[in-house]
């Protein structure tokens, strides 16, 4: 199931070398910098981008929780969207209690979504981690259309398909904050993003963490030391439910509502390829995958009316060069970022960027002109693409985008050489450097 | 990467995208929030062009009160959640007017936020132009100050509905199939009622419900109508849900007749062929053969937007856009809230006769049609030779329903 | 009654047969290579539209022979061109990952070329009249020849994996992949060759089925999820299962939607009556007809529970 182990053993570890505070906590005091400074970077200081940051927040506890699943014990779940739905439902029908008068603080009543997604966690887990492999993806499936179908036939719970509403601001008052503006909504959710992210990794470094690696990797082993796989995929289940509906919970206070579709396949679906895009060999994968998925999902739709053809080959594209997705491509670097020779291969990327970029441009020459010939023709074939007008109707614009495609190609292809050279010169140097002992 | 391609794809229309784009006139935003992309996006696509159409009649005009309507859309992605990011994100490029109409649910959500956005941050307050979303309580128990519905609802549509299954003494028994989801269950709950009130002699033999464009094969449901003797079936189904049913009552030889919202949309009338003939009827505000001539407006529209997928369905839209530039000249103010103001009780008169804006509660009351499926039409849909004769209009003073709003307007 | 008994029982029937030749491909794929090919509907789908186009200029009798050869290459290309080329895939997920953005490829394709409305896919003449009528309810025609041809694929698939040689080792890598390799056959080759077979089946089933259903860039989407319920119900590597499985489904589901009754009813008829105010009121009203659209999946849950190989399922998947 799964690609590689986390990196978790930072390399300074293996040579003995005692660490300081500040180098063992390092990533979370960045992380929680960035989550602090992020929402006033020009750019991502309007409401919008505070929204979208919001989004991605929610997406990556959402995603993390998945990745408990995927990653770290090699359950692969097409319903996880089932604990995330159910766990916002719980939260807005708390927030419409709160709104009626129960005196809890809006940042709490993310937690009732943890509460529900703990609950379903048990209940339906119970039932679906009794196997692993094939069949419990399966089974999920069946669980995920179930509960997608209750939702649209028990009206006073779902609100069918308008969801059910309430409203942030009707809560007590916590230091005079309102909760209304999205940045002080980004941080409740930045700051719960924060925290299960940091249980998260603690969890997979408890017994029961370190015992689902091996349930993923050879559970007949882990039965013969005298642990019961079963128990132990269940008790992940759970937990992943449990953080599932914590993002759920997150939902419910940052769109104040709830429809269906948050239970559904869909959502399940786009969870699997936001965590397999990050990488799910990876502890940080899932949060790149998110960040990834969420601006490409709702900005790709800005540019281009063919954003699902896109979507689609990209996924593809991932699945069949990066399979350790956008992490493993990052981490790929790690061993050689120090060497001297890591900047031969910047070049070297350098280099192929170019014809690639080229390439690109080609590609998306051709399925652009398509695609306005086919479903816009009303719109004429004159159009602008790459700040350039160009005619449709007339060959010149294909042939050019065949001959870019094409030439990009194939120069594309000859520059692998020098990528693949640089590549195994930073390598022989790291691995002098090794043997040699000199610490980085 | 390509930012120009954005204007290009998002205002429909090159031209508009080069002629306006950098001038520094001041411009009224408007938003138009739909889905725009996938495979069920043929609704969104094409109430996209309707909607620019007229924005582009109104600017060819000089605009509203000297300034252009600068027209961005934004893709739902047929989700509520994606509905309010594209609401958000349209709130900040400056739009103050959202355009939205299919699927009641987005409807639903885009009030929801609209209503909070503008409790939230007064001085920016945004108003919803809705053209479809047809669920009674958007104009009932939740109308808002800052919604208005150019479409007749639910109740109204059913209101006309049964006065033709009054007229038809032929019918006894009658069927209710709709879909199971805020829409459905209003379109049946009205029938009921309605009903029991013009025809209590007519016995509802079946209240079925179907899960939204899930059922595949409709032969089950058709056996069961057949099955219950109902000569007549009341349907609010849309899409799928329409074209398979009426085509399994078809195989099935069913001889009823259908009462439909729907049986004019999109990819219907072809899929229900020859079939429907002189068995199916709707009610609409308007079909192609309302008018024995093509208003000039339909006609340059079809001619600019040439192909079936853009057949014309949305008279409402023209009838939205009018009243609202009709609005903005009285209110004399390109302002929200004045313009709001304005709509409220604006009475115009078109060419099917004279509509109104409700004020107590934001609906139009325009005429609306029931009509029937007929192969003597002067305008055939769709590649086919089938269209729509009328049967009975119902003027728009007669189409009102009393209303449960208590509008809550702003000091 | 018996009327409605009579025509739920054909409509059942030929829904199920429909569902069969639409699953059948891929439990040839599942079970031998392990694919769950989420774009096996997107195939079903291009079988659809192949046959509306080639129907266009060559009539509908040349189109019903040559969307499946077509379907077929396809099938062939993304295995050979695309899902071999995957990495990882022992553990299957990256497969499927893969084959999910095929299925959105494949729709926008459908879109550019045949636009988004559903295409008016007639009943070809021939088969465009009602062939009996019983009790007042006409049956149409081709849906005989819908079972006709459902059950001669059947029939054929049937000889074909047990009396030919191909048949004989694709039937033993159905339950003993890893035997028939050892034993010297090119799997990669048989891999293209079932996987063609598969899409080329699901080419058929779209030809057929692209009249009753709707022909739209959604129909993918729609039908996708139960052809895996039918797969896993049937049991791996079992044709017969997915036989049984979906004959099974298809009656069922129809039958269901004649049921008026609710848990409430049930209650009502052990003289419990539930108040309104009842917290699970809701729950209890729900009648067994509005229920139908979800009986495949609480089939799949419950199958997977109690027999995890399904009905006539040889191994676990």
């Amino acid at each position: 199931m799964n690609d590689g182990s986390p990196t978790t053993v930072p390399p300074t570890a293996l040579i003995g070398v005692q660490l300081r505070w500040w180098e063992k906590y390092k990533f979370w005091l960045i992380a929680a910098a960035l989550l602090v400074v992020l929402p006033h970077i020009p750019g991502l200081s309007s409401g919008y981008g505070r929204s979208l940051l919001s989004q991605m927040g929610i997406t990556a506890v959402f995603a993390l929780s998945f990745n408990l699943l995927l990653g770290q014990t090699g359950l692969l779940s097409f319903g996880h969207a089932v604990y995330f739905g159910l766990g916002a439902y719980a939260a807005i029908h708390l927030l419409r209690a709160v709104n009626g008068g129960l005196p809890i603080p809006i940042p709490l009543v993310p937690l009732a979504g943890a509460a529900a997604g703990l609950v379903f966690g048990i209940i339906f887990g119970s039932v679906t981690t009794k196997k692993a492999g094939t069949i419990f993806a399966l089974i999920t499936l069946g669980v995920v259309e179930l509960v997608y179908a209750a939702s649209f036939m028990l009206h006073g719970i779902f609100g069918g398909d308008e969801g059910v509403s309430a409203n942030r601001t009707g809560g007590p008052r916590l230091l005079g904050l309102t909760f209304g503006p999205q940045i002080q909504i980004y941080y409740v959710i930045a700051f719960w993003a924060f925290v299960s992210a940091v249980l998260m990794y603690a969890f997979m470094r408890t017994p029961v963490g370190r015992l689902c690696n091996a349930v993923r990797d050879n559970p007949e082993r882990a039965e013969f030391i005298g642990y019961n796989p079963q128990r132990v995929r269940f008790i992940v289940f759970a937990v992943a439910g449990m953080f599932a509906g914590l993002a759920g919970g997150l939902l419910a206070i940052n769109y104040e509502i709830v429809s269906a579709e948050s239970v559904g396949a869909l959502r399940s679906a786009q969870v699997l390829l936001a965590a397999y895009i990050g990488g799910i060999g990876h502890f940080i994968g899932p949060i790149i995958g998110a960040a990834v998925l969420v601006w490409l999902q709702v900005n790709l739709s800005d540019y281009t009316s063919a954003w699902l053809l896109y979507f689609g080959l990209f996924f593809m594209a991932v699945v069949l060069f990066a399979p350790g997705g956008l992490a493993g491509l990052i981490m790929m670097h790690a061993p050689i970022v120090r060497t001297r020779a890591f900047w031969g291969v910047l070049a070297s990327y350098a280099v192929a960027l170019v014809p690639a970029a080229i390439m690109l441009v080609g590609a998306v020459l051709l399925i652009e002109m398509n695609y306005r010939l086919s479903t816009q023709p009303e719109l004429g074939a004159r159009m602008k693409l790459f700040w350039v007008d160009l005619d449709a109707a007339t060959p010149w614009p294909w042939v050019t985008a065949v001959v870019l495609l094409a030439a990009g190609f194939y120069v594309f292809r000859k520059t692998w050489r020098f990528v693949a050279a640089a590549w195994t010169r930073a390598l022989d140097e790291a691995k002098a450097r090794f043997a040699g002992g000199t610490s980085p | 990467m390509f930012s120009n391609l954005r204007r290009l794809g998002t205002a429909g229309l090159a031209l508009v995208g080069t002629v306006y784009a950098g001038s520094a006139m001041a411009e009224v935003k408007m938003a138009f929030v739909e889905a725009l992309s996938g495979g069920a996006a043929s609704a969104g696509l094409l109430s996209q062009k309707t909607v620019q159409f007229f924005v582009d009649r109104i600017n060819a005009a000089g605009g509203l009160n000297g300034e252009k309507i600068l027209l961005s859309s934004y893709d739902n992605k047929t989700s509520a959640q994606e509905t309010l990011i594209a609401l958000k994100k349209a709130i900040d490029d400056g739009n103050r007017y959202v355009f939205q109409g299919n699927g009641s649910a987005f409807a639903y959500a885009i009030l929801d936020a609209v209503n909070k956005n503008n409790e939230r941050n007064p001085g920016k307050e945004v108003v919803f132009l809705n053209f479809a979303a047809v669920d009674p309580p958007l104009t009932n128990e939740k109308c808002s100050f800052w919604h208005f519905r150019f479409d007749a609802d639910v109740d109204m549509k059913m209101a006309a509905l049964t006065e033709a299954v009054k007229g038809d003494k032929n019918v006894k028994k009658i069927y209710l199939l709709n879909q199971d989801y805020s829409f459905g269950r209003s379109v049946a709950a009205a029938a009921e009622k309605m009903l029991k009130e013009k025809r209590p002699d007519i016995q509802i033999v079946g209240n079925e419900f179907v899960p939204l464009q899930k059922v595949q094969d409709f032969s089950p449901y058709v056996a069961k109508i057949k099955a219950s003797g109902a000569n007549g079936v009341i349907t609010g189904n849309w899409g799928n849900d329409m074209l398979l049913l009426i085509k399994a009552g078809k195989d099935a030889g069913y001889n009823g007749v259908w009462y439909t919202y729907y049986a004019g949309g999109l990819g219907a009338p072809p899929a229900i062929g020859e079939a429907g003939i002189g068995k199916v009827k709707q009610v609409s505000e308007w079909h192609k053969d309302v008018t024995p001539e093509l208003d000039p407006a339909i006609a340059a529209f079809e001619k600019r937007f040439p192909g079936q997928e853009n057949e014309y369905g949305y008279w409402r839209i023209k009838t939205m856009m009018e009243m609202f530039a009709e609005a903005a000249k009285k209110a004399k103010s390109n302002d929200p809230i004045k313009v709001a103001g304005a709509l409220e009780g604006l009475t115009m008169s078109t060419a099917l006769g004279p509509v109104e804006m409700r004020a107590d509660n934001h609906q139009l009351l325009q005429p609306l049609f029931v009509s029937t499926m007929s192969n003597k039409v002067k305008h055939p849909l769709q590649g086919t030779k089938i269209g729509f004769i009328t049967d009975r209009k119902v003027d728009a003073k007669a189409t009102a329903v009393p209303t449960t709003c208590k509008m809550q307007r702003p000091s | 009654m018996i009327e409605v008994f009579v025509s739920s029982l054909l409509n059942g029937v030929v829904y199920g047969l429909l569902l069969f030749m639409l699953s059948s491909g891929l439990t040839l794929i599942f079970s031998m290579m392990g694919v769950l090919n989420i774009a096996h509907a997107g195939v079903f789908m291009l079988g659809a539209y192949i046959t509306y186009q080639i129907g266009k200029y060559a009539g509908f009798w040349v189109a019903l022979m040559l969307a499946p050869v077509l379907c077929g290459l396809i099938g062939a290309a993304i295995e050979r061109y695309g899902l071999r080329f995957v990495p990882n895939r022992k553990s299957h997920v990256p497969e499927i990952l893969f084959t999910f953005g095929l299925l959105y490829l494949i729709e926008e394709l459908v879109v550019m070329i045949w636009g988004r409305n559903p295409i008016p896919a007639t009943v070809p003449e021939a088969l465009d009249f009602p062939l009996f009528t019983l009790f007042g309810t006409s049956y149409p025609a081709y849906k005989a020849f819908m079972m006709a041809v459902s059950i001669g694929m059947f029939v054929s698939l049937y000889v074909a994996l047990k009396r030919t040689r191909i048949g004989l080792v694709i039937q033993a890598a159905l339950t003993h992949p890893q035997m028939v390799a050892a034993l010297g056959h090119n799997v990669p080759s048989v891999y293209v060759l079932v996987f063609a077979l598969g899409s080329a089946l699901a080419g058929l089933a779209g030809a057929i089925g692209g009249f009753t259903w709707l022909t739209a860039p959604t129909l993918a989407f729609t039908v996708g999820p139960i052809v895996f319920v039918i797969v896993i119900v049937g049991g791996l590597g079992s044709l017969a299962g997915a036989l049984i499985a979906s004959m099974l489904i298809g009656i069922l589901q129809t039958f269901a939607v004649v049921v008026d009754y609710s848990l409430r009813d049930l209650f009502a008829a052990l003289g419990v009556t539930v108040s309104a105010s009842s917290p699970l009121y809701e729950l209890y009203s729900i009648k067994v007809a509005q229920t139908a659209p979800v009986i495949p999946y609480l089939l799949l849950v419950l199958m997977l529970i109690v027999r995890p190989r399904g009905l006539l399922g040889t191994r676990d998947a």
